[in-house]
Order: structure tokens, then C-alpha cells, then sequence
């Protein structure tokens, strides 16, 4: 039982780095991102790419991969989701909705069906474990997952309160108007905060590739635990994100405990109980809020239709 | 020595032409009085020197350097601060937090965090409290520092009583008057006139986007204001141009 509760926080730390990214862009964008899963595995195709082209081992990789990912953010930003927001709050949804099947058949055209990993190109740490008293195993890449998700949601938290862009880029997202009155440049901060995101979602593209296999399909199921995650942890506040990876990994780990095909019902089913929840008991829905609409929920079943 | 020339402005908000063919010339250390009914265009005329509306025709020259076309987020770094109407704070970012992000621009000055403090001392308790928890009063002081944190040279202030009670109004004007005597040029929107009156220097009155009055305070009446405010001011002012 102890191992379950364990391996299931450690599972919500892995949760908790792919929601981030997510979870910042909303709440600091309000833009929901519908191609975060699939741009992560393009980063994971790009670490791969490198690994096995080149012998660069990942790590190495997430030099040149991470300000790659930090241009195409800025790019994005610049040309598809500035432009698709004049048009009004459905249709950057839309665009990140297209962009995710542009991306998917891009992978697949590029890459084939085959799925690849880049646990090989890590040595023994996709497989090695520390172990604890009371023989209870945690995985190496498990604990440093966890670790990761919390520097990256601890240092966003500070960046974002502590310092004059993060600042700015907090203002730009509550006011962009009057963020241009005081002196901001409201739509390079929406560009940096877009960079910022997909740094994030490289990272997340690394883990997702370190510890299992990913094909170029394999987006949509992270997206929907990423937005599980995200939701569960009070979509839109970086520590709730921790909390709602966490919540996500024990409800997925008790789940395949009670059932064999558990696992991925456990999560939903919390995800669903927190929805309603929130959306009947407080009464102020947050997806309601931030107009979240079919489309959203459309792509979230087609994730789950097609999650294995 | 002219600071702020402003020629043939006209600005839209779509078909609406809120500003029209609006000119001026403001000397360093004016202070103008910008008085007008619900609706002539004040707000739309400040907005579009701050730069946060672009004009439609026009021209808007700072230290005679061509700033028409130059957006909101540059102009502060030239020097001009705006107040806007309904104070516009960052309501989920604390006073602190709204006072630093006037520093953006990096303009130099003896603005500083702490000088704001003392200036309105009524903030000081509130110094991490978020902006949308605070009274009226509280919010204009903040809207103000804000605006001063830039270290500005034209200050534009945008109906700061709005929404205040008389007492309150009393001590933000209190506040502002080390500001309004120290030689910084100022635009001043407020609809009590005895009060607009009362610190200006100058007075510009607008009518449905047209300027219909201007006139040093000292020869002018209260009256004369009030007529011209009205549109009564002249038999034939045009006023069925559309
Ligand atoms: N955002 C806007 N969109 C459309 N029309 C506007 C907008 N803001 C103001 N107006 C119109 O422009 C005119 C001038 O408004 P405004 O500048 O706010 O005047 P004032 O500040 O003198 O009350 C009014 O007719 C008003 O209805
Ligand atoms: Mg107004």
C-alpha cells in the first residue's frame, strides 16, 4: 500500500511537469493549448533525432532543443495565436486544435508509425532505483521527474512574482491595455511568456520520451492528463498544478490496485468528480469562465478514445 | 517654450469621431483644465496623447519630436503619464507591485517607491495589500503613483474624483498639490469646475469632440465656462456638424 501511495506521488510529479506548461499558458495567456501533447512529442522527436542521428544524449540535447522550443513559442505566439485572438476568445482553441493535427501528421509522415524511446540513450537510469527502508524501490528518473517538477513550478512562481518581467508579464495578462500605459510592451510579454511555456513543454517532451515510449500519435493522451492534472489542481495556479499531478498519479495507482484496467479510469474518475464539483458546489466553473467550450471537450474524448 | 503641440487631431472610435480637429499648444509647467459634458471627447483626446488610441488624422509633437504614431508603451519612456479614467489598476497585484510596474519605462527621476509613500501616506498600510481590496481613495492614490513612478514630464489625470466621496476628493487634491505646483505639466479632466478652476492655469473646454473654448484661467468666468460647457457660449457654434 505504502509502495502504491508512493510510486502514485512520484507518477504526479511526471503529471505535474507536462500540466505546467498548460497550466501557465492559461493562466497567464488565457489561451488553453490544445497542441501542448503533441508539441511535447515533437520536442521528444527532436531529443530523439539528435540522440540517435547524432549520439547527443538527451540531456546534452536539451541545449539545443529547449531554445528551440522557446522560439517556436515566440513564433507561434507572434503569427498564429496574436493574429487568432483578434478574432475573439474560440478561435486561438481553434488554432492550437489545427496546429495539433498538423503537427501529429507532420511527426507521422517524418517519423512513421514505429514508437521510439529515449530510454536507451540514457543508460541505466530509465530503469535504476534507490531503495528505500522497508524494501520499497523508487526509480532514479521517477525522483528526479519529481524534482524537476518541482523546480520548474517553484521557479516559475518566483519568476512571475519576484521579478520585473514576470511582473510584466502577469499585468499583460490581466490588462494588456493598460499594461501598455505603464510602460509594457504587451505583446513581447505575451511572446516571452509563450517562449517560457515551451521550455516547458520541451522538458515535459524529454521526461514523456525517458520513460516510456512516445509515437507520433502519443500527444493527445498527454494533453489530456496534462489538462486532467491541470483541472484537478485548480486550472490557472502553478502549486495547485503539483497538487493536481499528485492527485492525478495516487488516483491512477489506486485505481490499477482495485483493477487490473484501473489505472487510467481512476484518474478520470477523480478528474470528473473535481469537475462537477467545482462546477456545481462553487459554483464559479472555471472552464465556464475562461470560455471553454465543445471543441475543448471534444478533443479531450478523442484523447481518451484513443489513450491506450 | 512648448512642450506638447497638438494639430488638427481627430481620433475615432470606429464611425464615431469622438475628437475633432482638436489643436493646442502647451507650455512646460501649464496647467490645463480640460472640462466638457459626458461624451465631448476627453477621455478619447487623453487616451490617444498617451498614445493608447491611435489617431485618425492629426499630428501630436513632444519637444517638438513626432510621437502621432508612436504606441502607448514608448510614449512613457518620452515622458508622458497618463492617469486613465476608472484608475485601471492591476486589481489581482498588490500596490507594490502596481507602483513597480511604473518603473518599466526606466525613465530617471526622484520618484521612488518610498517617495510615493510619503506623498500619499495613506497607502503605506496597504503596501501589500491587492489593489482590488482597497477603498476608492486608495485605488486613485495608487492609479497616481503609478503614474508618477515614471518619472513623467506631462502628466495626463483622468477624472480622478470620479467614483470619490467629497471628503475623499478633498484629500486626493491635497495630495496632488505639491504636483500641481511643482512645475510639472499637467492635463486635467474633472468635472467639477470650481475645483478644475481652482489649480489650472489654463482652461480648454470641448463640445461634442471640438474644442470650443481655450482661455487663460485668470480671463475667464466661471460662467463663461459654464455657457461654453452647455454649448451656449455662441449663437452659431456649428454644433449641427456631423
Ligand atoms: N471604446 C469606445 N467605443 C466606442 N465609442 C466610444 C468608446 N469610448 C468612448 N466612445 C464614444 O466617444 C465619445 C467620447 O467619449 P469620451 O472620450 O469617453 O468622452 P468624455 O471622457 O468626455 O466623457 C462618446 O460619444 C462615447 O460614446
Ligand atoms: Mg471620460
Amino acid at each position: 500500500m505504502i509502495d502504491t501511495l508512493i510510486q502514485g506521488i512520484l507518477l504526479g510529479g511526471y503529471y505535474a511537469v507536462i500540466a505546467c506548461g498548460l497550466s501557465f499558458m492559461f493562466s497567464v495567456m488565457r489561451i488553453i493549448n490544445l497542441a501542448h501533447g503533441s508539441l511535447a512529442v515533437a520536442a521528444a522527436y527532436g531529443l530523439w533525432l539528435l540522440a540517435s542521428r547524432f549520439g547527443i544524449s538527451p540531456f546534452a540535447g536539451l541545449l539545443i532543443v529547449l531554445p528551440a522550443m522557446a522560439a517556436i513559442g515566440w513564433l507561434l505566439q507572434r503569427y498564429l495565436l496574436e493574429r487568432s485572438a483578434r478574432g475573439g476568445a474560440l478561435l486561438p482553441i481553434l488554432t492550437t486544435f489545427g496546429l495539433a493535427i498538423v503537427i501529429d501528421n507532420l511527426m507521422f509522415e517524418q517519423f512513421g508509425a514505429d514508437t521510439r524511446s529515449l530510454a536507451p540513450f540514457i543508460g541505466s537510469l530509465s530503469y535504476d532505483s534507490w531503495e528505500l527502508p522497508g524494501g520499497i524501490y523508487v526509480g532514479k528518473l521517477a525522483v528526479m521527474t519529481m524534482a524537476t517538477a518541482i523546480a520548474l513550478l517553484g521557479g516559475l512562481q518566483l519568476f512571475l512574482s519576484r521579478f520585473a518581467l514576470g511582473r510584466a508579464i502577469r499585468a499583460t495578462a490581466e490588462d494588456p491595455d493598460t499594461a501598455g500605459l505603464v510602460g509594457i510592451d504587451a505583446r513581447k510579454a505575451n511572446a516571452l511568456a509563450a517562449a517560457i511555456a515551451m521550455v516547458t513543454v520541451g522538458i515535459a517532451g524529454a521526461f514523456l520520451a525517458m520513460r516510456a515510449t512516445f509515437d507520433p500519435y502519443s500527444g493527445g493522451p498527454q494533453l489530456l492528463f496534462a489538462f486532467e492534472a491541470a483541472v484537478i489542481g485548480g486550472a490557472g495556479s502553478l502549486w495547485g498544478t503539483l497538487i493536481g499531478g499528485i492527485v492525478l498519479g495516487l488516483a491512477q495507482s489506486l485505481g490499477a490496485k482495485v483493477h487490473p484496467q484501473g489505472f487510467l479510469i481512476g484518474g478520470h474518475v477523480v478528474f470528473l468528480a473535481v469537475l462537477f464539483a467545482r462546477l456545481f458546489l462553487v459554483g464559479t466553473p472555471i472552464i465556464g469562465r475562461i470560455g471553454f467550450t465543445k471543441t475543448g471537450f471534444a478533443k479531450i474524448r478523442a484523447a481518451i478514445r484513443s489513450t491506450p | 517654450m512648448t512642450i506638447l503641440s497638438v494639430q488638427n487631431l481627430d481620433v475615432r472610435h470606429g464611425l464615431l469621431q469622438a475628437v475633432r480637429d482638436v489643436s493646442f499648444d502647451l507650455a512646460k509647467g501649464d496647467v490645463l483644465a480640460l472640462v466638457g459634458a459626458n461624451g465631448a471627447g476627453k477621455t478619447t483626446l487623453l487616451r490617444s496623447l498617451a498614445g493608447a488610441h491611435l489617431p485618425a488624422a492629426g499630428r501630436i509633437l513632444l519637444n517638438d519630436q513626432e510621437l502621432t504614431l508612436v504606441p502607448s508603451h514608448r510614449r512613457i519612456a518620452m515622458g508622458i503619464a497618463l492617469v486613465p479614467e476608472g484608475r485601471r489598476l492591476f486589481s489581482q497585484m498588490t500596490v507594490e507591485e502596481n507602483l513597480l510596474l511604473g518603473k518599466t519605462s526606466g525613465r530617471p527621476g526622484d520618484w521612488t517607491i518610498d517617495r510615493v509613500f510619503s506623498a500619499f501616506p495613506n497607502l503605506v498600510p496597504r503596501r501589500h495589500a491587492k489593489t482590488g481590496h482597497l477603498s476608492g481613495g486608495e485605488q486613485q492614490a495608487t492609479a497616481i503613483g503609478r503614474a508618477l513612478m515614471s518619472n513623467p514630464d506631462i502628466l495626463l489625470l483622468d477624472e480622478v474624483s470620479l467614483g470619490l466621496s467629497p471628503l475623499v476628493v478633498d484629500r486626493v487634491y491635497a495630495q496632488l498639490q505639491s504636483l500641481l505646483t511643482s512645475g510639472t505639466t499637467i492635463i486635467l479632466v474633472e468635472q467639477d469646475l470650481g475645483r478644475a478652476m481652482g489649480v489650472a492655469s489654463r482652461v480648454i473646454c470641448m463640445l461634442e469632440g471640438r474644442v470650443v473654448l481655450d482661455s487663460p484661467v485668470k480671463n475667464i468666468t466661471r460662467d463663461q465656462v459654464t455657457k461654453a460647457y452647455f454649448g451656449l457660449h455662441r449663437a452659431n457654434t456649428g454644433r449641427a456638424a456631423s
